[in-house]
């Protein structure tokens, strides 16, 4: 399928996922080469750079797009720099599409990389008393994971999820990951791994939730015109088909990171689809699609039951059927839409501004069938989603 | 947090309400109505729902990192998320100590205390609001902060 907002991806690449403490750029570095590798072109053919920021590594994470170009060696082009949390590497992507739909450049070079600290994830240092993200903290207590509890605890009172469907969860995405050189974690779980799991935020224990990783991820995208010029083809290449950065309408009625409260309903009512749900409609609008289109889906697992609830915004089943959706194996491997085919976050951990990037990457490569070991059958669309705390929403659909 | 919460009783939260469109806010902010469709810049203080129903819940079980100041050694506690029925607001807070999500359900009647964040280094105590089951007792007084 085409349409005339297409962009192609030409190539994409990744450093693997681990855990070593060392300089993010190292790492962007690698994944950048292996992008342009892939796509056969030459660093200095890039016309654009955008980086996805990390907030971690002080100013050179700031300004990713910049660190990129300087640590490549400056060629003269336009970058970006782009931070939206965990949506960072989707913005990233979006800058540079824009960018070449507008016509400013026609090939662009997206990179994003981080490297982070054990445990936690907590806020930036100092005493801030206007930041939610350190009031959130400081006055509560209030972690990721307790966040991710409180829709997991939903799940369980209101829809009858049980805690074995979530564990079920990552049983499914670990099988897959094993068969991926870029996942962190290659070890299969089973549902006896979790009885000795820890408990963190009641529902969910440690191996519920996803750790956080260092890694990068790097894509070169272009113009149909460019592509058609430096393949000589359009046949079978990868399509960005969309991507939606949207943010909630008011009043978001679902209390999310790193908010105290909702917004309030008492004038204005809930809008007819809430804030994830209308991630994935912007993607779909776009795209000219529906959910009964993809061939598989890359979703946010950081938790095994918020997976479950991507499920239900991406329309793959009516709210509240998303664990008999995995029950059915529907959404394993040689499933009907297999999700996280990569093993997902619980396979990789989270690289914050990479994540969004590698989910790309991944859908890539399972459109092209290089997917070795967990490649889905036939697969011609396939669907990023995340969300980044403060309201950035991220969906990117890629079709051949 | 000066603002957020009464410190005399009846503890109540404190939002921001809109003059205009009457839209709530927590926690209270200035500069402009959270509703997009709204012109106003300014919001009252206005003290909110002493009560309200459980949305969620959860448990710590490990110390949150800094700068939540954690007891040494680290005891587990719950925190809700309260729905407030007239504001329409869904709102945070830690659950009173001894009280676990075993004591907890969805739906379940709640209202707001006061109780010791933390001593300070000066040695005084810093406060918070928590979210405590409501007693039956308390249940037949009458709940005072919308109209206030």
């Amino acid at each position: 399928m085409s349409g005339d907002r297409d962009l192609v991806v030409l190539g994409a690449g990744m450093h693997p996922w681990g855990k070593w403490g060392r300089d993010f750029t190292e790492y962007g570095l690698v994944a950048a080469r292996a992008a342009l590798a892939d796509a056969g072109l030459d660093y200095p053919d890039m016309q654009y750079i955008a980086g996805a920021d990390t907030i971690r590594n002080g100013y050179p994470g700031f300004v990713a797009g910049s660190t990129f170009a300087q640590a490549l060696g400056w060629i003269g082009v336009p970058i970006s720099s782009s931070y939206a949390a965990c949506a960072s590497g989707a913005m990233a992507v979006q800058s540079a599409r824009a960018q070449i739909l507008a016509g400013f450049a026609e090939v662009a070079l997206v990179v994003g990389a981080d490297t982070t600290p054990k445990g936690f994830f907590a806020p930036v240092g100092g005493e801030r008393r206007n930041d939610p993200d350190w009031l959130r903290f400081h006055l509560l207590g209030a972690t990721n994971p307790a966040f991710f509890a409180l829709n997991a605890r939903r799940r369980i009172d209101v829809y009858g999820d049980t805690v074995d469907d979530f564990a079920q969860v990552k049983v499914k995405n670990s099988k897959a990951g094993v068969h991926n050189p870029n996942a962190r974690f290659r070890k299969e779980f089973s549902l006896d791994d979790f009885a000795s799991s820890p408990l963190v935020s009641d529902p969910l224990r440690l191996l519920d939730i996803c750790a956080t990783s260092d890694g990068a991820a790097a894509l070169v995208i272009a113009s149909p015109e460019f592509a058609q010029r430096h393949l000589g083809t359009l046949e079978g290449t990868v399509r960005i088909k969309a991507v939606a950065t949207t943010t909630p309408t008011y009043p978001q009625v679902r209390l999310e990171l790193p908010d105290f409260a909702t917004d309030s309903t008492a004038v204005v009512p809930a809008p007819e689809r809430g804030f994830k749900d209308s991630i994935a409609h912007d993607a779909y609008e776009q795209a000219g699609i529906g959910p009964e289109d993809l061939s598989c889906a890359e979703v946010y697992d950081l938790s095994t039951a918020l997976e479950l609830d991507w499920y239900e915004n991406l329309g793959l089943c009516a709210e509240g059927e998303a664990a008999k959706l995995l029950r059915n194996g529907d959404t394993a491997l040689g499933g009907r839409i297999p999700v996280n085919a990569s093993g997902g976050l619980s396979s990789f951990g989270e690289a914050i501004p990479a994540q969004a990037i590698a989910q790309i990457c991944e859908l890539t490569w399972q459109l092209q069938g290089r997917s070795e070991g967990h490649q889905v059958d036939n697969a011609t669309v396939g669907l990023a989603i995340n969300q980044g705390l403060f309201g950035h929403g991220s969906c990117t659909i890629v079709a051949k | 947090m000066e603002g957020w919460f009464t410190t005399t009783e009846p503890y109540t939260l404190i939002g921001g309400k809109c003059a205009s469109c009457g839209t709530f806010v927590f926690p209270p902010r200035g500069g402009a109505c959270p509703n997009p469709r709204c012109a106003a810049t300014e919001l009252e203080p206005t003290p909110l729902s002493r009560r309200g129903r459980v949305w969620s819940y959860t448990e710590n079980h490990y110390a949150p990192p800094s700068p939540f100041v954690a007891a040494d050694p680290f005891e587990p506690y719950a925190l809700a998320a309260v729905e407030l029925e007239t504001e329409g607001l869904v709102i945070l807070g830690q659950v009173a100590a001894g009280v676990m999500g075993a004591d907890l359900e969805i739906g379940m009647e709640m209202e707001v205390d006061l109780d010791v964040l933390y001593t300070g280094d000066d040695g005084e105590p810093r406060w918070v609001w928590k979210w405590v089951p409501a007693t039956p007792s308390s249940v037949t007084t009458t709940d005072n902060g919308a109209s206030a």
